[in-house]
């Protein structure tokens, strides 16, 4: 992990009931279950949207559908970092016309992976509407968007990493406030 | 992984590690290759100039898919129209082309060498569609990309190379690859085209097909060029056909479900025989669509990133 931790912003408590709650507004925002999909945005957003899935399952009986989605092709910096990011695969085995989609990533922070999220989706075909669930919004927009569900609104600076971890990639759940390394 | 190439000329100077980081984005590519819509903004203002010194239509259309569908820009010069039949020089052409700002030159050329010549002379990325009796490392990716999506690792795989090896640039590049995979690769052949001096390639030599094919995972023909002929190296077709061409009795050999590929394009009755190459077990309509996976990978590779383009 980069730089020192500072405080813990969510256990695993905290981030259950995070996304128990956004699984409820999900349903209740879409009003049921019906013709919504939840996508989730590698990596992090993945077992974050499977969770949702579960969640929703769990109370209304329903297994909405499940896709992944890596943005990395559609990165607006690709010709000017350094290091050039592994391309990993897309995986949405459904139609997304016509349907609710949510959209699930851990962090939004400049708005910039979630407009590469939009385009990646739009490219899959014509939903009737994309929403975007996180479960820390950090603040510091660069583009115009923000999120429909919001596990929590977090104030940083710009100096500060948030860091969510989850169990299935870090072996822990939970949600810190880290000090970027000089 | 840091890719840090700037060309693709052979399969020879590629690390094991570079080989599978190019065959895992090629899946991701492939994905993409499948949909319905399938455009990405990628490489947006990246240009793209294939320069084929020889006939292509394969090669070159899957290189400029490849780009295509990345959104790179792409040009083509078939060398016939060209200045070069002015007289113009190999370097002239290519310093004229980097001249107008084409970020990839993708090239196919009769003499061995040509690729990494312009690779040496020219700040674009170079990628190798073929030099001369050298290599086509394109190809050989996109040969080994389909064997493992459908063997698994290659690691241990026993893989036939049948016909004229001895003039394919094609067995050169997959060999190279394989055998860096850990893959256990037979050449077969008549003597005349697997002579013994191939043996500085590292595997074994064989002019026995049907000695061979016991246990074989995948048996790839190699186009005959029926010019080779008239150069003496086969007595005939017939002859030719009787000992190599792969067919749906012979494949019986292998005594398991063999893959059976071929570059393109066929000789059928020849080197495959027609069964054979509309059977389920063959793989080679396959091989082209995994070719633009394959050439989309190393497109992106070569441009995506900033260490590797012209600034």
């Amino acid at each position: 992990m980069e730089g020192n931790v500072k405080s813990t912003i969510m256990d695993a408590d905290g981030v259950r009931r995070a996304l128990t709650r956004i699984a409820h507004e999900i349903i209740e925002k879409n009003k049921g279950t019906q013709d919504v999909v939840l996508i989730g945005i590698r990596r992090r957003g993945v077992p974050l949207a499977e969770r949702i899935q579960n969640k929703i399952e769990e109370f209304e009986g329903v297994k909405l559908p499940l896709g992944i989605l890596d943005i990395t092709l559609y990165r607006d910096d690709l010709t000017t970092i350094d290091v050039q990011p592994v391309v990993h695969e897309t995986k949405v085995p459904f139609s997304v016309h016509g349907k609710n989609v949510v959209l699930v990533d851990d962090v939004l922070y400049t708005g910039r992976t979630a407009r590469a999220a939009l385009d990646a989706t739009m490219d899959l075909g014509r939903p009737q509407r994309i929403q975007l669930a996180v479960l820390i919004d950090r603040g510091h927009r660069e583009l115009p968007i923000r999120a429909d569900y919001v596990g929590k609104n977090l104030p940083t600076s710009s100096k500060e990493v948030v860091s969510v971890r989850v169990q299935e990639i870090d072996g822990a759940d939970d949600v810190l406030l880290l000090e970027k390394p000089e | 992984m840091k890719w840090k190439r700037k060309d693709i000329l052979d399969l020879e100077s590629l690390t094991q590690e570079e080989i599978l980081h190019i065959l895992h984005t090629a899946k991701p590519m492939k994905e993409i290759l499948l949909r319905p819509i399938k455009k990405l903004p990628t490489l947006r203002g990246k240009s793209m100039m294939n320069l084929f010194y020889e006939n292509s239509t394969r090669t070159r259309t899957s290189f400029e898919t490849a780009a295509k569908v990345l959104s790179a820009d792409t040009s083509s010069i078939a060398v016939a129209q060209s200045s070069v039949s002015k007289g113009e020089t190999l370097l002239d052409t290519a310093k004229t082309i980097e001249a107008m700002r084409v970020d990839l030159v993708v090239i196919r050329h009769s003499a061995s060498g040509a690729a990494a010549f312009l690779a040496e002379n020219l700040e674009a990325g170079v990628i190798n569609a073929g030099d001369g009796q050298h290599e086509h490392p394109t190809q050989g990716l996109l040969d080994m990309f389909t064997m493992q999506e459908h063997l698994g690792e290659l690691s241990g795989k026993k893989i036939l190379i049948v016909g004229d090896v001895l003039h394919s640039r094609v067995a050169r590049s997959n060999v190279w690859g394989l055998t860096k995979m850990g893959a256990e690769v037979v050449l077969v052949g008549p003597p005349t085209l697997v002579p013994p001096e191939l043996k500085v390639l590292g595997v074994k030599l064989s002019h026995d097909l049907d000695a061979e094919l016991p246990g074989a995972d995948v048996v790839m023909a190699l186009r005959l060029q029926l010019e080779r002929q008239q150069s003496g190296l086969f007595p005939s077709l017939r002859e030719y056909s009787q000992l190599y061409c792969l067919t749906m009795e012979r494949l019986k050999r292998t005594g398991k479900d063999t893959l059976v590929m071929h570059p393109g394009p066929m000789n059928r009755g020849v080197e495959i025989s027609s069964e054979l190459a509309n059977s389920a077990q063959a793989v080679i309509e396959e091989q082209v669509t995994n070719g633009v996976a394959v050439r989309m990978a190393l497109i992106y590779l070569l441009m995506g990133g900033s260490g590797n383009v012209v600034a």
